[in-house]
């Protein structure tokens, strides 16, 4: 049944996430950008509220609440209207504890997923994309050779988020039949990790490079375990989630851009009161209420467990358009004052900018 | 819950719909090459369809709501043809406004007809407070006496009255123009021609003039003869009609929309091009590349202009909804049908195909219930708190 109502569960969701963004994310995000850091207790605030830890099943610690993707969707969309960086690095955690929950095998969950139950901010990543030009999700360029019962990684991985500080990683790599994911402990020989990469856009959050030099895996260490894992699904999970993320940063700009343009006055009006605002405004809205039905329209088939691939690939590549497209009239309405550090715009578009390239690196 | 796939009640009607548009099509050319005929009330598939297709059942209050399956069924019926339908049913946009705004009288002495609904003119079209036919009582016999031109009728041949927008006095500009409703045959009601336009030609638009044309007094619709100083009167009654009829545009053009994508999958297919919704920029056509991204314009736009309509069912106001949807289709069908031919180039424009016609027919999503432009006023006052005074 086509509906586009919200649970009321869902809508409390919002609610407490959308005032928690704006007293802990909004006024924090600026300082975090110039810094390129995020206070410690941020993430400890956020662990709190229990991003992670809720629909990790009871019985490996968790919350046990019902596993949505539309409900994460929405909490994100939530959290980027605050601070888009912000918002990766609070949910970056579950997109590790997600892959493995969803993919991963029995011993597998036994084993990583309590680490996401504790009292404590816990971090491991996703190494998903790659430096050089033109990724090809599907397609990665570091490689698993099969060695013994286990498998030899070999490349590298740029923008792996809050990698600094993870304890593991799961690296997508390509073997003989197609592409895997496979999880790396940080300690593993072989592997080096680069310090925080320097980048346009998103600076509070840390992303590092990996070196993988003839990385050993064990055959349980791959995930889904025998069966491997369904790496699309992955991928159209993450995409989604970045749409939610460039949807909340899309409505912050908004919001930013209509009071801002009430107040100033040119030729003794507002400049609201033109066209050629106006209607800039008009369209930042229309679009992000198409952007936001793509991403729940995704999101809903990917909870329902329908092969989404093309509505991910919508979700993602609209948004992407439309986001940088109002990322970058924000900053025009704001004319010179968009240009200048002390409004946020300037620092909206750059987020745009970044995330718009970034595959794998948010899940729902 | 946010849910966005069919019941198998709502997926059986979506079927049923489907085959009676597909048999529509096969008329869509010729009734595009011979605009001057009309095409048939009753396609003489309609028995043979009507009597081997068993009938869908009726959703229920599991199934997908009444205002979101209408729109669904507009997509189709579209998506098939603009215009030709097995049997034609309905009246027209001036049926709405006298479910909206009629007396329970007039519901019941017109609801019957197909009604027109007249409101353009030579002189004004978006700002309808420009109107200038005009209407005048004459107390000696109590009836109105209509004098002005009318153009762009939508069903405005097959209409058997219309209701037209009249002022009754210039200078009190929006609140003075009501409503009338006017019966073909009236003394002084012409119908001097129908429109010669880019699409949508198996369309009865038509223009209408009116000279001392006298209607009863009781046909003013709504019966209430007052101009209010304060707010704009039967102006505003009307203009509620168009949060519903503003997602049906935007299904209408939708449909011709999908049309125009699923022929240029085919082609596609046919060529060998694949598309691949996984692969990145380096492994895969351009043509597959933008493909997708029409797809993805679509799919955005159906989405706005469902959810519209589901608003509507839920009883919820949806005044910036049906702006939104109306605005996004009329760039999207645009954006979608001409993205189609540059991807089939020569065969986009040739005639022996439908992909040209249903570009022209899709042209006017932007235009009528409201240009673009004016669905951009809306939402922008709605954003920013403004009056129409405050931002024009």
């Amino acid at each position: 049944m086509i509906s586009f109502g919200l649970s009321e569960e869902q809508e409390l969701v919002r609610d407490t996430l959308r005032e928690f963004a704006a007293d802990a994310l909004r006024p924090t995000g600026r300082e975090c950008d110039e810094t390129s850091s995020i206070p410690d207790e941020l993430l400890q605030s956020a662990w709190e509220l229990g991003l992670t830890t809720t629909q990790i099943p009871a019985e490996y610690g968790g919350g046990g609440e019902e596993r949505s993707l539309v409900t994460n969707s929405i909490v994100i969309e939530e959290l980027a209207y605050g601070d888009a960086a912000l918002a990766l690095a609070l949910v970056a955690p579950s997109q590790f504890a997600n892959a493995i929950l969803d993919h991963g095998s029995d011993e597998q969950k036994q084993k990583y997923l309590p680490l996401f139950c504790g009292e404590n901010f816990h971090m491991a990543s996703l190494a998903q994309l790659e430096p050089g030009p033109v990724g090809e999700p599907m397609r990665p360029r570091t490689v698993a050779e099969p060695k013994g019962d286990g498998w030899v990684l070999s490349g590298q991985k740029s923008f792996v988020v809050m990698g600094d500080r993870a304890s593991h990683f799961l690296v997508f790599a390509r073997n003989q039949d197609g592409v895997d994911a496979f999880i790396v402990a940080r300690g593993a020989e072989g592997l080096t990790i680069s310090e925080p990469e320097l980048n346009m856009g998103l600076k509070g959050l840390a992303t590092v490079g990996l070196e993988l030099e003839r990385v050993e895996v064990a055959a349980a260490d791959r995930l889904g375990g025998e069966a491997g894992c369904n790496v699309a699904q992955l991928i159209n999970n993450s995409r989604v989630a970045l749409g939610s993320v460039l949807l909340g940063l899309s409505r912050a700009v908004l919001d930013y851009c209509v009071p801002y343009s009430k107040d100033r006055v040119a030729f003794d009006e507002p400049i609201s009161k033109k066209q050629s605002i106006a209607f800039r405004l008009a369209e930042m809205h229309i679009e992000c209420e198409a952007m936001r039905n793509l991403v729940w329209q995704a999101a809903s088939h990917l909870e329902k467990g329908l092969d989404a691939s093309a509505q991910a690939r919508f979700a993602r590549t609209y948004v992407n358009e439309k986001a940088l497209w109002i990322a970058d009239n924000g900053i025009q309405v704001l004319g010179g004052h968009g240009f200048i550090r002390e409004h946020p715009v300037e620092m909206w578009f750059r987020h745009a900018r970044t995330l718009s390239v970034l595959e794998g690196t948010a899940g729902l | 819950m946010i849910d966005f796939t069919l019941t198998e009640t709502d997926q059986a009607i979506v079927d049923y719909n489907r085959a009676s548009a597909l048999i529509c099509r096969k008329y869509a050319r010729y009734y595009d090459e011979n605009e001057h005929e009309m095409p048939p009330e009753v396609l003489p598939e309609a028995e043979a369809f009507y009597g081997e297709t068993p009938l869908p059942p009726k959703g229920g209050p599991e199934d997908t709501s009444p205002p979101v399956m209408m729109a669904l069924h507009s997509m189709i019926s579209h998506w098939g043809d603009y215009t030709i339908r097995l049997k034609r049913t309905g009246g027209g946009l001036g049926n709405a406004a006298l479910s909206a705004a009629g007396t329970p009288e007039q519901q019941q002495k017109w609801g019957n007809l197909v009604l027109s609904m007249a409101i353009t003119e030579p002189g004004c079209g978006s700002d309808p407070s420009r109107v200038s036919t005009s209407a005048v009582l004459d107390p000696e016999t109590d009836e109105w006496v209509i004098n002005g031109e009318k153009i762009f009728v939508t069903t405005g041949i097959r209409a058997e009255a219309v209701v037209i927008w009249a002022t009754l006095d210039k200078s009190a500009g929006r609140a003075g123009i009501k409503s009338f409703l006017v019966e073909k045959g009236t003394p002084g009601f012409d119908v001097p021609h129908k429109e010669k336009k880019l699409g949508i030609r198996a369309d009865d638009t038509a223009a209408y003039v009116f000279s001392d044309c006298r209607i009863p007094r009781g046909n003013l619709l709504g019966g209430d003869e007052s101009i209010s100083k304060k707010t704009s009167g039967g102006f505003r009654g009307v203009m509620k009609t168009f949060n519903m009829t503003r997602p049906m545009t935007a299904a209408m053009g939708l449909g011709l929309a999908e049309a125009a994508l699923d022929f240029t999958r085919e082609q596609l297919a046919e060529a060998g091009v694949e598309i691949d919704y996984m692969a990145g920029l380096s492994s895969q056509s351009a043509a597959a590349e933008k493909f997708i991204r029409l797809e993805a314009i679509y799919d955005a736009s159906k989405l706005t202009t469902l959810q519209a309509c589901w608003l509507a069912g839920e009883g919820k106001p949806n005044n910036m909804e049906s702006s939104v949807c109306k605005a996004h289709a009329g760039g999207a069908v645009r954006a979608i049908t001409q993205g189609c031919i540059e991807i089939l180039g020569a065969m986009g424009i040739s005639r022996e195909h439908l992909l040209e016609k249903w570009t022209r027919d899709c042209r006017i999503t932007d235009i009528y219930e409201g240009t673009g432009e004016i669905q951009r006023l809306i939402i922008a006052r709605g954003l920013l708190d403004y009056t129409r005074a405050d931002l024009k």
